[in-house]
């Protein structure tokens, strides 16, 4: 089973990334702001925009916030302020490499055009170098901590890496499944309401933990364990390869800390429990009063296709496991044939046929392994890759979800500014002036909030449009690389059965 | 309904050594329908001896007519030194009829061409074992055609000639009784072959050799066909994944669109080939195993015979004169059935290892022949998708 992670696809952006974040750290200046959005994301290729921005904190370096990874530091506005969670809470561990100071309040107003007016702290552009980064990681080494009930599974997170954000080149930490899961937590907290596309971990499972827990040294327990390091190692990969997520402090900490805060909330979320979220988000939707009026057909075509893919998806994974159960019917049948007829060509009493059934014991034999070994790769290579995508579609159908939320607090706000207008007028018109300020402050306050929120929208727009498109790049690779791997591992398979035959031959031939 | 090409049946007829060698009388079923759950064979004879009405003459037959001839030829006492051929086995529609019955449950879950598919390897199925059925019952007129002793049994040249309906001359109340007793007779015939003492060196080691070698080879049987089961079961699996590849690669329109496709028409091409491997495994060593199975229980009954006329030799020592008389009937009885037994066993054995080896080469041939076919697709296959 190999180890390594799939190519690093972006490495040119990565080493762009870890330019920006070089330039970041000496600085001091409060460079989130609140990105002149709209430019930046309709780019397509973040990395055009570079040039034209420098000094500009890019999009997808949200490092510093723990919510909103794109927002500026709004928290100082108390328009703001119920809006989001607010970074103070959460930020007591992380160590990034980039300290957040969010000293400087920027007006609301000023902030939307900050992102041309923040020359000031112009840096020389960086050159991008050709070198590309490398970023490697490998999860191993299962381990069983404690006894009976109490006891986990540690992994071995090692990481090698050129990049320039990390402490260091080479690295590795031990985490158990649950620092995963707050792994998942802290991210899609942050990233999945702006619509990002957060990975899915691995499911947990009571079943198969309970096993291990007890002790059973048996083939399911080892075949659970393996099953779910390789799970936990291609959700790393997946998160890394996201270049988002990868600035994301969390992240690194996760792969560099020595000794993480133990993540308790995980007891309540897992894929599953966020999966289940997404279905709820998803009826609540459905159950909105005001539809959404698409002046672009995009969204709706595209949630369309997502959800008829994961049906799709599921399908055929129902299919390969029944596939994978198969072979591992065929391979256990095999065994106990080959057994069979070692016991036959001992009862033989003809020497040559009783040594010619003893050679097809032996290579009815060298077929269960041939047998076992390509269910392990119908599995791994195939069914895996299905079940993850299965996963991650639902991911992306909540994105899609968070942007219609998005639309519908954007719509709420314009329906209470309404209702506030109306309160003035009313004011107005009974002459209370007292009573009039407030309600213009009211007025001026909600005004504020629906320019926010319509901001908020059309950025959300535009981050759902380019990840949908950024993961159907990934995989639409990661299938091509799954299917043509699978492809050889058959190859392999028929080639050596080629081989066992062959030496067969002979001793059949010899029968007299 | 389904007939048979005369090649298909050739190339079926491998459990055995090549029968139908002596021209005096050739018999072969050139055909046979099926209707519903009987089948009907046509019994073919072309023949130079003068015993038969005519030069060549055909019959229908159908499986209890053959079992009739058998058990007529396992009760007649000259033949009890004799290996009887084994009777074949009725005609088992039941697992395809069984699937194709799941099959139209599930029609509703699957794309038509993926029923279309499966329907068709149902069928393939049925043919399969209606071509074996023929088989087995071509064989078995076949041995007793081949036979030195056997071949000029009345019973049998009425099976092969009489022109009407053999279930009048069937239906003698003697069968029920036979039949009945016959299982009975087995537990005993157990207990008697191990128990009894063995006079001759040739007979003790048979005896020890043919108990041993039926369990296993009967084990070996179940066996096989569960490994052959499991393997056709994979291979229809992937039908299904090929058929649920296609629907998605549909509505795919980016790059991955062509590598679904190809992937899909791989799963396709190769489920033929793994269905190919399936059905020759089966045929080459399934069937072999199977076949010896029953002929093995063909010498053990031999044996029990043998163990029998024995005992009842030994038995009539009590009264004197006349039990003297009949004493030394049963021995000489004995000792022919001894005599014949020995030159049976022994031609028994270099018929089964004729037939293994001859198996074991063409399985082991058709193994390589399918695993280079697989491997050529798949190379060809992963070739095109990186260059993609």
């Amino acid at each position: 089973m190999e180890r390594k992670p799939p190519p690093f696809p972006d490495s040119e952006e990565q080493e762009a990334h870890s330019e920006k974040a070089e330039e970041e750290s000496g600085d001091d200046d409060d460079d989130d702001d609140d990105d002149g959005g709209e430019d930046i994301f309709t780019g397509n290729d973040l990395f055009s925009e570079e040039g034209s921005y420098p000094g500009v904190q890019e999009p997808s370096v949200d490092n510093q916030h723990a919510s909103n990874g794109l927002r500026s530091d709004d928290d100082e506005q108390d328009l703001f302020a119920e809006a989001r969670v607010e970074l103070s809470l959460d930020r007591s561990s992380t160590k990034g490499i980039r300290e957040v100071t969010r000293s400087s309040p920027s007006a609301p107003d000023i902030s939307y055009k900050s992102s041309t007016s923040k020359m000031s702290f112009e840096k020389p552009e960086e050159e991008e170098s050709n070198d590309k980064f490398e970023l490697n990681i490998a999860v191993t080494h299962p381990e069983k901590v404690g006894d009976g009930m109490n006891a986990y599974m540690v992994y071995k997170v090692s990481t090698q890496t050129t990049l320039p954000m990390f402490k260091s080149r080479a690295f590795s930490v031990r985490r158990r499944f649950s620092d995963f899961l707050g792994l998942f937590e802290k991210l899609s907290e942050k990233h999945a309401q702006n619509g990002y596309i957060v990975p899915l971990p691995p499911e947990k499972s009571v079943v198969g933990m309970t096993k291990v827990k007890v002790g059973k040294e048996d083939t399911s327990s080892t075949e659970f364990v393996e099953k779910r390091r390789a799970a936990l190692e291609r959700y790393l990969h997946r998160v890394v390869s996201h270049q988002n997520l990868l600035q994301d402090p969390d992240v690194r900490e996760f792969l560099e800390k020595d000794e993480l805060p133990r993540a308790v909330s995980t007891q309540t979320l897992s894929g599953a429990g966020f999966l289940k979220m997404i279905n709820k988000a998803s009826d609540a939707v459905n159950k909105m009063t005001i539809k959404m009026n698409e002046s672009d057909n995009w969204f709706e075509e595209k949630l369309q296709e997502v959800e008829n893919e994961e049906q799709q998806l599921r399908k055929l994974h129902a299919v390969v496991d029944a596939l994978v159960n198969h072979r591992k019917d065929l391979c256990g049948n095999t065994a106990v044939f080959a057994k069979s007829m070692a016991m036959l060509g001992n009862s033989e009493d003809n020497t040559a046929l009783s040594r010619a059934l003893s050679q097809l014991a032996e290579v009815e034999d060298k077929m269960e392994q041939l047998h076992q070994e390509q269910a392990s790769n119908d599995f791994f290579i195939f069914a895996e890759l299905l079940a993850d995508y299965v996963r991650l579609l639902g991911g992306v159908r909540n994105c899609f979800d968070q942007r219609i939320k998005t639309w519908q607090r954007w719509q709420d706000a314009q329906s209470t500014l309404q209702k506030k207008r109306e309160v003035e007028a009313k004011l107005l018109w009974a002459n209370k002036p007292d009573k009039l300020q407030q309600a213009k402050d009211e007025i001026t306050e909600w005004e504020a909030k629906v320019t926010q929120y319509e901001r908020d929208f059309e950025r959300i727009c535009a981050t759902v449009r380019k990840e949908v498109l950024r993961f159907e790049k990934e995989k639409s690779n990661d299938f091509k690389v799954h299917i043509i791997k699978y492809l050889e591992s058959l190859l392999v398979s028929q080639q050596r059965l080629i081989k066992y035959w062959e030496a067969f031959l002979p001793e059949a031939k010899a029968i007299s | 309904m389904p007939t048979i090409s005369q090649e298909y049946k050739t190339a079926l007829r491998s459990v055995s050594v090549d029968l139908n060698n002596d021209v005096s009388l050739l018999i072969d079923i050139p055909d046979a329908l099926c209707e519903r759950d009987k089948v009907k064979f046509t019994v073919h004879t072309k023949t130079t001896l003068s015993v038969f009405q005519k030069p060549e003459f055909s019959v229908p037959r159908q499986h209890e007519d053959f079992i009739w001839l058998h058990d007529t030829l396992v009760e007649t006492e000259e033949y009890a030194g004799l290996i009887i051929p084994p009777a074949p086995p009725k005609p088992d529609f039941e697992s395809p009829r069984e699937k194709m019955h799941k099959l139209g449950e599930g029609e509703a879950t699957m794309t038509k061409e993926e029923y279309t598919k499966m329907k068709q390897e149902l069928e393939a199925e049925y043919l399969a074992v209606f071509k074996k059925t023929v088989q087995v019952h071509e064989v078995f007129l076949q041995r007793l055609s081949s036979h030195p002793v056997l071949s000029k049994d009345r019973n049998f040249q009425i099976f092969l000639e009489y022109d009407q309906d053999l279930s009048v001359r069937r239906k003698m109340p003697r069968r029920c009784l036979v039949v009945s007793s016959r299982t009975w007779l087995k537990s005993a015939d157990e207990v008697l072959i191990s128990g009894v003492k063995e006079v001759d060196d040739f007979f003790e080691q048979e005896k020890t050799f043919l108990l041993d070698y039926s369990t296993k080879i009967k084990d070996s049987t179940t066996k096989a066909e569960r490994m052959t089961r499991a393997h056709k079961n994979v291979a229809d699996d992937y039908i299904h994944v090929a058929a649920i590849l296609n629907s998605i690669s549909a509505e795919e329109n980016t790059a991955l669109k062509k590598h679904l496709d190809k992937f899909s028409d791989m799963f396709e091409k190769l489920r033929k080939v793994e269905g190919r491997v399936a059905s020759d495994q089966e045929l080459k060593l399934t069937e072999l195993l199977r076949y010896y199975t029953r002929d093995i229980q063909a010498a053990k009954d031999l044996l029990y015979r043998r163990a029998r006329a024995l005992d009842k030799a030994r038995l009539k020592s009590k009264d004197v004169a006349q039990a003297e008389d009949n004493q030394r009937q049963c021995m000489q009885k004995f000792e022919k059935l001894s005599e014949s037994g020995k030159k049976e066993l022994t031609s028994f054995k270099g018929r089964r290892v004729v037939a293994f080896r001859k198996n074991l080469v063409e399985m082991a041939e058709l193994e390589i022949k399918h695993a280079k076919n697989s491997v050529s697709l798949l190379q060809g296959c992963i070739e095109t998708l990186k260059n993609c």
